[in-house]
Order: structure tokens, then sequence, then C-alpha cells
């Protein structure tokens, strides 16, 4: 806005929305990002499972984005919805036996974000109760709840040994999942395009501007009419469902379901991932799930024993030398690109 | 650019393409290629490293050929986690046209990958995970571990001839603990024991504590333990903390819990503790000094466990299998050679039975001694040619 001078005949609430507007523009490397993700399941056949674990991953980590970034919730149990949505998908497909319409993808993925979303909503009232330290708390228990439950329900979850028989049918009753992956993750990665589309349309509403004014000083968000509790519940309600969707595309791409899905490891891990690309930005949970895995693909290939050793050094030194993640070293030199190139 | 060539140039240029290219195509038919997924960070790490060891051992020991082939092991790290798992023998698959995949170091993990191994028409062998239900999960999957119920069974036979009426069970909450529970609680009932009660701690994060004070107060004759090697160390501290002996109450178990690689930091408490088990660094064989001599040398901070000789017998089972197909690496046909084969293990003779692809195997009783400074599981009695009991009573039926 430092362009906007004093002698501008607009009113303030143009500008404001010339403003938003213009945040809101899609830009070029955004949809060359999209492009290339599409063109990586042809240039790279053999890698499409591992591209596949990155379109989940990403879209696990844009849920959290959406609770960490913009409502200005930290969670340690994001992972409960990611199992939840997993089981709820996994269980469906197994009581369809392959065949749609129970066994259906699309199905599952409505049925896991809608089971997610009536769970995260319920639950949006014991994390809005206290602060930062109490929420940490309060979701990690809730996480671990979760797991033992799903490990004492063995006779529906298969408890510790896993769920066997998910088989999940064609998608939209044409694709089947093959063996290469690569269906999975033109599946997966469509999955997390459309849902990407909403989430920045959602962010870039009164809704989502509303919540970054709550993040901001949610006392102050209060004292000009925003609902700050509805709106946090509302936010939490979306994560859990955006959160319970990546775990029925794991479910269903895996055809396996395990209690490591509610594994605290996934909750830890997502958090540095959105942590590493950028917190609140949408695109660093998509960068940062992909340097994510890329990183543990190569580390782990050259020394399958130390590569945790690698792993945490460079996320140690990313966290203490960039600020604001993947994306803030991005920010920063594209911005510096433009300076050169003598564009305003 | 063509025209430029020369008529030499272009024929140079062939014979060098001729001659680079050959080879490799040569060598690429002449290799076979076998996938080993085990955990090698995390909790389980240590299975994959005994089984990594094993493996490269059995390389060192026998060469890289077998059946003409040059055999070429590819180790992967699943870190323990089941999707991983899948995704890695699929690549396997996909990517490496592995011939076999094998390791597994947990239940669930050799499930995630079965439908791999039916779908892709390969032998999974499976060299740790000992869950009976993993067998029936491909018709490819062959095993070279053990089942619990195989290991337990002979130690419930043990204690009902030794005087042992009221028991107690302890064990993890997972596939195997289950098993394990299971197969122990049917036998003594059958012998006229009593169970007093059964009891099933968390697998992850386990505070025995309790459960052990539920079992002393019970005043059994024996509380019978399982939990998954890795955890024994920690288990048994407790168990001597509670002074079960001043009770007169045995503590017997399978030989998960005194795993020889965790066995010498248990400290003296274990001594003379009874378990079962289908292997023992101290098992008197010629072939298993050799091993164990062969292992230490090359491996001089480890002690193979049983995990290490899965993975030893599994490679085993594959060279021999790739000698009877004569190099042939169809997947069918590799588990029909593997089906029946027989031969002598570090363990003792072993064979993998036709019907249900799992292993049959002699299990020992065993008793913690101190022999050269060290604890070992000595044996002292032998139960032949065990079958896993838990698919033997199906078959029955």
């Amino acid at each position: 806005m430092t362009d906007a001078t004093a002698t501008d005949s607009r009113s303030g609430t143009d500008r404001a929305m010339i403003y938003f507007a213009e945040r809101a523009r899609w830009r070029g490397p955004e949809v060359a990002l999209w492009i290339g993700a599409f063109a990586l399941a042809f240039l790279f056949p053999s890698r499409a499972l591992l591209f596949n674990e990155v379109a989940i991953l990403a879209l696990f980590a844009l849920s959290l984005d959406l609770v960490l970034g913009y409502a200005g919730i930290v969670s340690l149990g994001h992972g409960a919805f990611f199992g939840l949505g997993a089981y709820a998908a996994g269980l469906l497909a197994k009581a369809g036996a392959g065949a749609a319409p129970l066994s259906d993808p699309t199905l599952g993925l409505l049925f896991a974000a809608l089971v997610c979303a009536a769970v995260g909503y319920v639950t949006s009232f014991l994390v809005l109760r206290g602060s930062d330290l109490t929420r940490l708390m309060v979701t990690l228990g809730v996480a671990l709840i979760f797991q033992e439950i799903a490990n004492r329900m063995a006779w529906l979850t298969g408890g510790a040994d896993g769920l066997q028989g998910v088989a999940p049918a064609n998608i939209l009753g044409m694709f089947e999942f093959d063996l290469y992956g690569r269906n999975a993750y033109l599946y997966s990665l469509t999955v997390l395009m459309v849902l990407f589309v909403f989430a920045r349309k959602i962010v870039h509403s009164p809704f989502g501007i509303s919540l970054r004014a709550i993040k901001g000083n949610s006392l102050r968000a209060g004292a000009i009419g925003i609902p700050v509790n509805r709106r946090l519940n509302g936010a939490y309600t979306l994560g859990a469902a955006y959160a319970g969707v990546a775990g029925a595309l794991l479910a269903q791409t895996t055809a396996f379901v395990s209690l490591d899905v509610l594994d605290f490891h996934r909750s830890a891990d997502v958090m540095l991932i959105v942590v590493f690309g950028g917190v609140g930005t949408l695109y660093g949970a998509v960068v940062g799930a992909a340097a994510f895995k890329a990183m543990y693909d190569v580390l782990a290939a050259a020394t399958p024993q130390y590569w945790e050793f690698w792993l945490g050094l460079v996320l140690v030194l990313l966290v203490l030398f960039v600020r604001g993640g993947v994306m803030g070293l991005l920010g920063a030199f594209y911005a510096r690109l433009q300076r050169v190139g003598g564009r305003p | 650019m063509f025209e430029i060539l020369t008529r030499r140039q272009a024929l140079g240029a062939f014979a060098v393409a001729a001659c680079v290219l050959t080879p490799v195509a040569v060598r690429a038919e002449d290799v076979v290629k076998i996938g080993v997924i085990v955990p090698m960070t995390g909790p389980s790490a240590s299975t994959g490293r005994e089984i990594e060891a094993a493996i490269k051992l059995f390389q060192a020991q026998k060469g890289d050929k077998a059946g003409g082939k040059k055999v070429e092991v590819i180790f992967k790290d699943d870190t323990g986690v089941a999707d991983i798992t899948k995704r890695l023998a699929q690549e396997l698959v996909v990517n490496d046209h592995v011939a076999a995949i094998a390791g597994f170091g947990l239940t669930p993990l050799a499930l995630a990958a079965a439908p791999i191994a039916t779908q892709a028409k390969i032998p999974e062998i499976v060299m740790a995970a000992g869950t009976s239900i993993i067998t029936e999960a491909s018709p490819f999957i062959v095993r070279t571990s053990f089942t619990l119920a195989q290991d337990t069974v002979p130690l419930a036979d043990w204690a009902l001839n030794n005087g042992i009426k009221k028991v107690v069970t302890l064990v993890a909450d997972y596939g195997p603990g289950i098993d394990a529970e299971k197969a122990f609680v049917e036998k003594i009932k059958a012998g006229g024991g009593q169970v007093l009660d059964s009891l099933r701690a968390p697998l992850k994060n386990p505070e025995f504590a309790p459960f052990l004070q539920k079992a002393k107060d019970l005043k059994p004759d024996a509380l019978f333990l399982f939990v998954p090697s890795g955890q024994g160390a920690q288990l048994m501290k407790q168990v001597a903390e509670r002074e079960f002996a001043k009770d007169n109450i045995k503590v017997i178990a399978t030989g998960d819990v005194t795993d020889d690689e965790q066995l010498n930091g248990m400290g003296d408490s274990v001594l003379g503790m009874i378990t079962s088990m289908m292997y023992s660094t101290a098992h008197n064989s010629p072939e298993n000094k050799a091993f164990v001599a062969a292992f230490e040398k090359a491996n001089p901070t480890m002690r193979p466990n049983f995990m290490a000789l899965g993975g030893y017998d599994g490679m085993a089972l594959f060279y021999a299998a790739l000698e009877k197909t004569k190099g042939d690496t169809d997947g069918a046909k590799l588990v029909d050679a593997m089906k029946g084969m027989a031969w002598m293990s570090p363990r003792g003779p072993i064979s993998i039975d036709p019907q249900t692809r799992d292993i049959v195997q002699n299990v020992y009783i065993r008793k913690v001694e101190r022999r050269d400074g060290q604890l070992y599981n000595i044996e002292f009695e032998t139960v032949p040619a065990v079958k896993d009991p838990v698919k033997a009573a199906k078959a029955g039926k």
C-alpha cells in the first residue's frame, strides 16, 4: 500500500477492495507450479508413488496451515483427524468390498470429510477454552485418545495389525489404482488442487480476513464486531475436514490403514512442514511437503541408518537462518528479482 | 549433421556403442535383485540392523551367485511405518524389478506389503514378523522367522510338566501378543491348569508396573510374559523390582523377552529365567559356532539374535530356490521351489511347510546362565519340528 498516495480520489473502501482483489489475484508462478505438478506424473512415472505421498502430505499440511497459519490455533494433535479420515474412508471402502457405490473413492472422501468435520466441530469447543499452551495439550490429548480408541476397537479397526481388505473401487468408476501409482498420484493431486483453490478462496474471503484479524489481536477483533469463537470453531472444523480428506486419500491409495496414521509423529511432522514451508502462506504447505519428502528420499537412500540426523540438521539451520520458511526465502528472492528487473 | 559423418566414422561409432551397450545388457539379464525392507531407524531399528548384518554376512560367505545369476540386495528403511513399507515394496517392484521382497520387521508391515506380492506375483520372504495370519495374506508369502504360537505351546507344555497349575499371562496388546496369549491359555487349560487372569499392556510406551503388581497379588505358580524384542530390558527391570521369586512365582517368557542382543544388559536378575525360542546365540552346534564367530567378527559390537537368523535363513532360502529353478525368476516357480525346502540352519534343522509356506523348526526350552562372564540363553530341552499350532489347529478342524 505504499503506492497509495493521499491525492488518490478513490474512497477508502474502494482502495481496500482493490487491495484485497490484488492480493487474491492468481500469479504466474502459481499456475506454473500446478502445471508442473501434473507434468511430473508423465515426466517421472517411476516416482509417482512418492509424488502421491507428497500430494497427500501437502494436503495434510495445508489443513494445518488453515488452523495454525490463519486461525492461529497451535495444534500438536492434528494427526487425529488425518487418522480418523483414513479409518473412515478405509472402513467405508471395506464395507463396499471394492464395488461401487460404497467403495467409490469420491464418496469415501466426502464421508471422511463429513466425519472429521463433525468431530472437529465438537472438539473445537475444547480447544478454544484455553490459550496457546493449553491448546497444545488439549489437541495432543485428543489425538492420544483417538489412537487408544482405535487400538482398543480392534474388532473394527484391526488394532495394531492394521485394517485389512481396504479395496477402493475405480476412480470415478473408470480409472484403476495401478501398481505404478500414476492414477493414484493424479487423483490425489486433483483433490489437492481443488481443495487448494477452495482454501485460497476462503482465506481471501471476509471469513479468512477476519481470521487474520483474530490471529493478530483477538480482543480487538472482538471489539470491532468479529464473532471470535464462532470463527475459530469454523476454521478448526474446516481444518479437520481437510485433514480427514488427506487421511482418506492415504487409505485409498495404499489400500491399507495402520494404527500409525494416528501416531504422534504425523502431527509433529506436519507441524515441521508448515513451519519449514512458511506459516500462513498456503503454498508453504505444498512446498514444505515436497521439500520434506524429497529430503527424506535422498537422505534415506544415501544413508539408511542416519538420515534422521541430516534431516534434523537441515531443519534446525533453516529455522535459525531463514525467516518465514521456504516461502519467506522465495518471497525475498522474488522481490529482489523484481527490483533488479526495474519494475515497481 | 548425419551427412557430415563418414562411413568409417559411423562404423566406428557403432562399434563403440556396441562395446559399451552389450555388457550392460548382458549384465542386466544376469542380475537378480531382492528388495529387503526393514526398519533401520525408529523403535524397531535393531531388527533392521540384525537382518542387514546377517544378509551381508551370508553374501560374504556364500558369494553373490545363485542359479547362475548374480544376486543383488537392495536395502530400504521403512522406519516401521506401514504405508511407507507398502510404497517401498511397490517401488522396488515397478522401478527396480526385484524378483522378491523380504524383511518386514513387524506384523502390520508384512501385511501391508502382502497385496503387492500377490499383484506382482513375486515371493515375499518374511524374516521377522511373527503373527500366524501373515502367511495367509498372500499365496506368495514364505516365512523364515517363527510364529509366536510356535514358541509358546512348547513352553506351556513344559510348565504343565513342571508342576505349574495356576498362571497369569501378560502380553503386549497386538497381533503377536494376542497369538502368544491364546496359544498359552488354550494349552494350559487343555492340560488341566488354571488361568487366573490374562493381562495386556499397550504396545507403545508401556508402563508395566500396575500389571506386574496385579499379577503378583493373584499369587499364581507362574507368570507368563511376552513383549516384542526391544522392550525386554525395560520389562525385566520392573519384574526384578517386584521380586516374584520371594512369593514363589516363576517368571517364564518367550525368547523375545530375553533377546540375545539385549540380554547382557539385563543383569543378574534374569539369571535362571526359563524361556522358549527357536534360536539362541548359545545353540550348541558346529554350524552355529561358525555362524556366531563370523557374525561377531564382521560386527564386533553386535551379537546375532533370532532376527539375524530370520534374515540369514531367508537369504539361504532365496539362494536355494534360485538354484532349484536354475535362475528362473518367475515368482510362482520360486515359491513352488521354496515349498518343502529343508536345510540345516545355525538354529538347527528347518524346513518350509509345503501346505502353509510357514517355517517348521525345533523349539528349545532355555535357561539364562552366565558363561565366560556373559549372559546366555542355555538350551536344555528340544521340541523337534514344531509346526505353527494355529494353522495346524485350523487344518485339523
